[in-house]
């Protein structure tokens, strides 16, 4: 158990990736943002802080959650996509600026050295992977599957396939997503008969799909869900998702748990995407 | 600076008059990692329950201008749970630790209030009369003064000498009515307001934001809301009465004490940032230096009303 740390760091440099988007809006979607290294004891793969800019302590703007990218000798690396108006104040955080952070949160990737292991990844969900390839003792027996509706370039892919094997493909269109799904599932099978495991971030969409396979083909996965978070604490109870018959505590099987404390990594067989809640007050 | 509130004078005495919300905050256990649980007024706990409670459905919160709009559904193990496992890990010793209570119909109440009445841990009881009363088919305790004084007079019953608060929300006729029934009905203390209700919308889904549609909103949003339903409830009542919304800074606690509160809660402060709440009790005495306010007593209830000067 890693305790979490709040701590105020400073931007050392926030770049923009790929290209800006089309039509009069024009911004880009896509940074690499990086923070002086916090005094963390330690991290794991898979883990991820919440992050709010400083000086707006009295602000009830929310933080928001981050993939840890990766953590170097000169600081936490964390990759985001614009993906709404209230992440534009992270895409103008410039050098010198501060931000609140805490982390880092949830669970993390197995990392199993001697086990086939299968990186699965749509979007922004291949920000953990990099940091993942620095704790694993031998990156290059890795296989990264990624699929992309933006082009490559909006991707940090160069810097991933020079460390491991990586197949990217487009799933911008209808077609283009329905092969992405089967070249993924090929890939499960393989990674099942040879008794390997999986691994999964990306949006709940695509982490349905990858849930729904590994169930039916028994392949060992793990997938980091993306809910809504207002605190990364455990207390707000927003961003819940129901545990199956499998899990560990049987007082809390069949029942919601946090995303943000008992995950954001759980095992698929550990979790039913397909439960609803079942509500009632005691 | 002298910060310590008397709320029931030698049986809950606060350190300072910043407490935690319920629902905002845990257990507290939560938030040990972001700073010392033991320099706070006081902690009031997740909603509790007698039977464990899943909440409701997904998505269960989001954010809106100023503040949160949330449902959802007290999600919690149960009173048993909380008693043998969360209250001993808890330094009930050092501050007090008061659960907020929640129940559909009065002898649920009670029998929440009867279970923690015997606890050392527990310094004073919450009950959230916003909940839904099943034999008003569903509309809040705190609605009308008979169905509050009924829900108070039955926690007060089996509460033994716990002091007990009376949460009131805004979904009522008139909420210092409502605060005169409780206080009549036994009530130690009015905690005001419960969250408001309200929706949002999202435009390109054409779906509500919340799962189930309706929810309570919170923070800054709400500020000016509990702000005057602590000045009118005050005004009315002879008890302590603690301000519940938006609060988000020291200036902040000042504001609800002028107003006649005598302590306030932090709900999602604590959401955007997790040490919000100690940061509030640090710099607290610092405010009040630079406002030269030497004495929380001597300010309180204490709004100038007078324009001309």
């Amino acid at each position: 158990m890693i305790s979490p740390v709040r701590s105020e760091l400073t931007v050392s440099d926030n770049v923009p990736f790929g290209h800006p988007s089309a039509g009069s809006s024009g911004g880009y979607r896509f940074y690499a943002l990086t923070l002086e290294r916090p005094e963390w004891k330690d991290w794991r793969p898979g883990q991820f802080i919440m992050m709010r800019p400083a000086g707006a302590a009295d602000s009830p703007q929310w933080a928001r959650p981050f993939s840890i990218c990766r953590v170097t000798s000169q600081g936490l690396v964390l990759f985001f996509r614009v993906a709404a108006p209230a992440w534009e104040r992270f895409a103008r955080l410039k050098s010198g600026d501060k931000v609140v952070v805490w982390g880092p949160l949830g669970t993390s990737f197995d990392v199993r050295p001697d086990t086939p292991t299968l990186l699965l990844a749509r979007g922004i969900g291949i920000a953990p992977f990099a940091g993942y390839a620095d704790k694993h003792p031998d990156p290059a027996s890795l296989f990264l599957l990624f699929g992309h509706t933006y082009p490559s370039s909006n991707y940090p892919t160069d810097a991933m396939a020079s460390r491991m094997e990586l197949e990217n493909l487009r799933d911008h269109t209808p077609e283009e997503l329905e092969y992405f799904h089967t070249v993924m599932r090929e890939k499960m099978i393989t990674y099942r008969q040879r008794g390997g495991i999986c691994l999964a971030c990306g949006p709940i969409s695509f982490l349905y799909r990858v849930w729904k396979d590994a169930v039916e083909l028994g392949l060992p996965t793990q997938l980091s869900l993306e809910q809504r978070m207002a605190c990364g604490t455990g207390v707000c109870l927003g961003c819940v998702t129901v545990t199956s018959q499998h899990w560990a505590d049987p007082a809390h099987a069949g029942l919601p748990v946090q995303t943000c404390t008992s995950g954001p990594v759980f095992w698929a067989s550990d979790i039913d995407l397909d439960a609803r809640i079942p509500g009632g007050k005691g | 600076m002298d910060l310590r509130v008397s709320l029931v004078k030698g049986r809950l005495e606060l350190k300072n008059p910043v407490l935690s919300a319920a629902g905002t905050f845990g257990s507290g256990l939560e938030y040990q990692d972001y700073g010392d649980l033991s320099t706070l007024g006081g902690i009031i706990t997740n909603g509790l329950t007698l039977a464990p409670c899943s909440g409701l459905p997904m998505p269960r919160i989001t954010e809106v201008p100023a503040g949160v709009l949330s449902a959802i559904g007290t999600q919690n193990d149960g009173v048993k749970q909380f008693v043998n496992e969360v209250l001993p890990r808890l330094p009930w010793n050092l501050v007090p630790v008061i659960p907020n209570l929640n129940a559909s119909n009065v002898d649920a109440f009670s029998e929440l209030s009867a279970i923690l009445a015997e606890e050392r841990g527990v310094a004073a009881m919450e009950v959230n009369l916003s909940c839904g009363n099943d034999h008003r088919g569903g509309y809040p305790f705190c609605q009308n003064p008979v169905t509050t004084a009924r829900a108070i007079s039955a926690v007060k019953r089996a509460a033994g000498d716990k002091p007990v608060i009376a949460k009131l929300s805004l979904r009522t006729m008139d909420i210092a009515e409502v605060a005169k029934a409780a206080e009549a009905a036994g009530a130690d203390i009015i905690s005001c307001i419960g969250m408001p209700e309200g929706m949002a919308v999202d435009v390109r889904t054409r779906r509500p934001l919340l799962g189930s549609v309706v929810g309570g909103i919170s923070g800054p949003a709400i500020k000016p809301m509990a702000l005057l339903s602590v000045w009118r409830v005050a005004s009315v009542v002879q008890i302590p009465v603690i301000g519940v919304g938006g609060v988000c800074c020291a200036e902040d606690v000042l504001e609800f004490i002028l107003a006649g509160a005598q302590a306030v809660c932090v709900g999602t402060a604590s959401f955007a940032d997790p040490s919000a709440i100690f940061r509030i009790v640090q710099n607290l005495p610092k405010v009040c230096e630079e406002l030269e306010i030497q004495d929380l007593s001597a300010i309180r209830g204490s709004l100038e009303l007078d324009f001309t000067r």
